[in-house]
């Protein structure tokens, strides 16, 4: 099977490490692969999207898994599909919404494998409404350390240790998972200004049953009394009758038609996100936006996936790279929220995205990231002086809130603060202890963290 | 592991009484460092310094390590890899000497340049093996503008640091693609024990100082670093200064 070594990194392409890459084709090279793996083990790895760590491996092996991408059987009675964790979201939602079927959980880019989202228990915009991916998965095949296949229904511990832990229990091969019904490729969108964050955060929880999706783009560079301003966009899947008759969208009512822009070169330089730059973004952004519209129809892609119509966006950030902050903190603890926007407005981070959301109930997912409440995620140049002390001090306001950061996007955390925000990583340990005895699963996140 | 901003968790110095070795290790223990190898020949100063980085809260051994005896290298540095991963190691080891009393001994020309070359080749090679096998980790060596260009004040010192610049140099071309990062830190004067019997130079610097440029160093994942960064300018203009004037300026 295809194996070199590489350099490996995240999406926000701090820290890279080398690792042998190995792209199994079939199952069973997949089990070879775990069977084969030296001393310094092995990780699975999707399409790489998550910003830190989570898929490398410093001198091991990265199993990539986009080789394994077949789909085996799709319900399109009940909406039940079976496929390989290799499968792309992307992949699914062009095979399923024409069946009238839409992923149930998405996060910002369809550019996530199916084992990702599992490992990272991805959530969306729905969360508060549809909680995180795997509240959907049915069940899976787990190929551990052992190198045996393993059938891994819910409600056991097995289930509750891989849905959000990381890849670290073992290769996901395949998952079966209860889809959404749609009826159109549509999204009904109303849009509508904050003046500020309290505002934002009254809109975000006066609509939590309105609205199946529901999301807050915040200007975190508008300071004094436009601190926390924001546009609010909320929708739901537009139903038949919302197409106008004769249209070519009502012709076609599941078209799926994303939209592509070239990608940026290469290399550019660090610092073309300079703050002066983001700052007058941000207050396009803020205008463009309607004070309010209702009822705005807009693709699947570009209402969950504005992103991915640039590819490799993540070169704008230069080779320093960039790093996403995402925090969740408890209902409750919304003075903590405040906090930490004032003190990212004052610090002048330039970040032109930063999105606030609020999720509903958690999964029992043992490293799971969400909790009841709110998560804010930003991205920030790595190379804007004094960040990681900066990020720091907002952690530990964080963790003594009860809150935590989101492990997809951490490359950076102090490991003594993950038992005060992960408080089942013990349990964690012990079950990674039994079904792997020689840490045959490792990542860079897992040494770091020491998961 | 090393974290977006290229901090260590782990750090092995070798020259474990550098004064620029130390506070490199503060500067970084104050952010992710938990993990110190302090790597020297057994002193009360070596236990100092493990003492004093111990105080700051960070988790620090001792291990004897000389670098005139190359022949101990992998076995010495091989124990301290054995133990962990190392995210970083600072070679921070090299004498000064006395540039008038090794003209007339060259026997004690001949220790500066083993100690500051030799020495260094053989570390540095041993440990760049370690961090490759890892796939991961940074080599900060210390090297000094006295490499840069030859001075009639101290071109023995200068001619072994020049050495070891050029062998750190294509070593980290060598280690290009592997994950492992060399960065070559070139420091003007630096006021330390080590220069306090000698007259200032301009642009003298702190070992301070160049702990900062280091970390700024590490997270940009530099491969040369001046101290003070104006210096960068001013060796340019020097190495293209004909000899027959820079012998007549007074640097």
């Amino acid at each position: 099977m295809p194996a070199d070594t590489v350099a490996v990194s995240g999406w926000g392409r701090t820290a890279p490490t080398n690792a042998l890459v190995i792209r199994p084709r079939t199952y069973e090279e997949a089990v070879t692969a775990v069977r084969g793996c030296g001393v310094r083990g092995g990780i699975p790895r999707g399409l790489g999207r998550a910003y830190g760590d989570a898929a490398q491996n410093a001198g091991g092996t990265v199993l990539d898994m986009t080789g394994l991408d077949r789909i085996h059987a799709i319900d399109a009675d009940s909406g039940i599909v079976l496929c390989d964790a290799g499968v792309s979201l992307h992949r699914l939602i062009e095979v399923l919404l024409p069946l009238g079927w839409f992923v149930p959980v998405t996060p910002g880019t369809r550019h996530v494998t199916v084992g990702g989202a599992i490992g990272a228990d991805i959530h969306g915009r729905n969360h508060h409404v549809a909680g995180s991916f795997s509240r959907h998965v049915l069940s899976l095949e787990l190929l551990t350390a052992d190198g045996e296949i393993h059938t891994v229904g819910r409600d056991t511990p097995l289930f509750d240790a891989t849905t959000g832990g990381m890849g670290l229990t073992g290769v996901i091969l395949t998952a079966t998972i209860q889809l959404q019904p749609v009826e159109t490729s549509l999204v009904t969108v109303d849009t509508e200004r904050a003046r500020d964050l309290d505002d934002a955060m009254a809109r975000l929880a006066a609509a939590d049953d309105h609205y199946r999706y529901s999301v807050a783009w915040i200007d975190l560079l508008a300071r004094g009394a436009a601190t926390g301003r924001a546009v609010l966009t909320r929708g739901d899947h537009a139903p038949l009758e919302a197409l106008r008759k004769g249209t070519r969208a009502r012709r076609e009512p599941l078209a799926f038609r994303p939209a592509r822009l070239p990608a940026p070169p290469a290399f550019l330089p660090d610092g073309l996100l300079s703050h002066r730059g983001v700052s007058w973004f941000n207050e396009f952004w803020y205008r463009k936006a309607p004070r309010a519209r209702t009822g705005e129809l807009q693709k699947l892609a570009t209402f969950f996936h504005p992103l991915d119509g640039v590819p490799h966006w993540n070169r704008i950030y230069g080779r320093g790279g960039l790093v996403q902050y995402q925090f969740a903190v408890g209902h409750g603890q919304e003075e903590t929220l405040r906090r930490v926007v004032r003190r990212v407005s004052e610090h002048r981070c330039p970040s032109f995205l930063a999105v606030l959301k609020r999720f509903g109930d958690a999964d029992p997912g043992w490293l799971s990231f969400p909790v009841p409440g709110w998560t804010l995620a930003l991205d920030i140049p790595a190379a804007l002086p004094g960040l990681g002390a900066f990020l720091d001090a907002l952690d530990q306001d964080v963790a003594t809130a009860g809150g935590r950061v989101c492990l997809a996007k951490d490359a950076r955390l102090r490991p003594e603060l993950l038992a005060a925000m992960y408080p089942r990583v013990d349990e964690f340990r012990a079950l990674r202890a039994e079904v792997d005895p020689r840490g045959v699963f490792v990542s860079d996140l897992a040494r770091r963290l020491s998961l | 592991m090393k974290d977006a901003f290229g901090i260590p968790q782990s750090l092995l110095v070798l020259g474990g009484t550098s004064e620029i070795a130390l506070a490199t290790a503060r500067r970084l223990i104050a952010r992710r460092t938990r993990t110190v190898w302090l790597a020297g020949r057994p002193s009360p100063a070596l236990e100092q310094s493990a003492a004093e980085l111990r105080a700051l809260g960070a988790d620090v051994h001792t291990v004897a390590f000389d670098a005139l005896d190359p022949e101990s290298h992998e076995t010495v540095l091989g124990k301290v890899f054995a133990e962990g991963d190392i995210d970083m190691v600072l070679l921070a080891f090299g004498i000064l000497g006395d540039q008038a009393r090794d003209e007339r001994e060259p026997l004690n020309a001949v220790r500066v340049a083993q100690t500051n070359y030799t020495g260094a080749v053989s570390a540095a090679l041993v440990a760049a093996g370690a961090l490759q096998s890892q796939g991961h980790g940074s080599l900060v060596v210390l090297s000094s503008v006295a490499g840069e260009r030859a001075r009639r004040a101290n071109f023995i010192y200068g001619s072994s640091k020049a050495g070891l610049d050029t062998f750190a140099q294509g070593l980290g071309d060598a280690l290009h693609g592997t994950g492992v990062h060399v960065m070559v830190v070139r420091p003007g004067f630096v006021r330390s024990k080590m220069t306090a019997d000698l007259e200032e130079a301009p642009l003298a610097t702190t070992p301070e100082a160049v702990a900062t440029a280091i970390e700024l160093g590490l997270r940009r994942r530099s491969e040369t670093v001046w101290v003070p960064g104006a210096l960068r300018l001013l060796m340019s203009a020097l190495r293209h200064t004909p000899r027959g004037l820079l012998r007549r300026l007074p640097v």
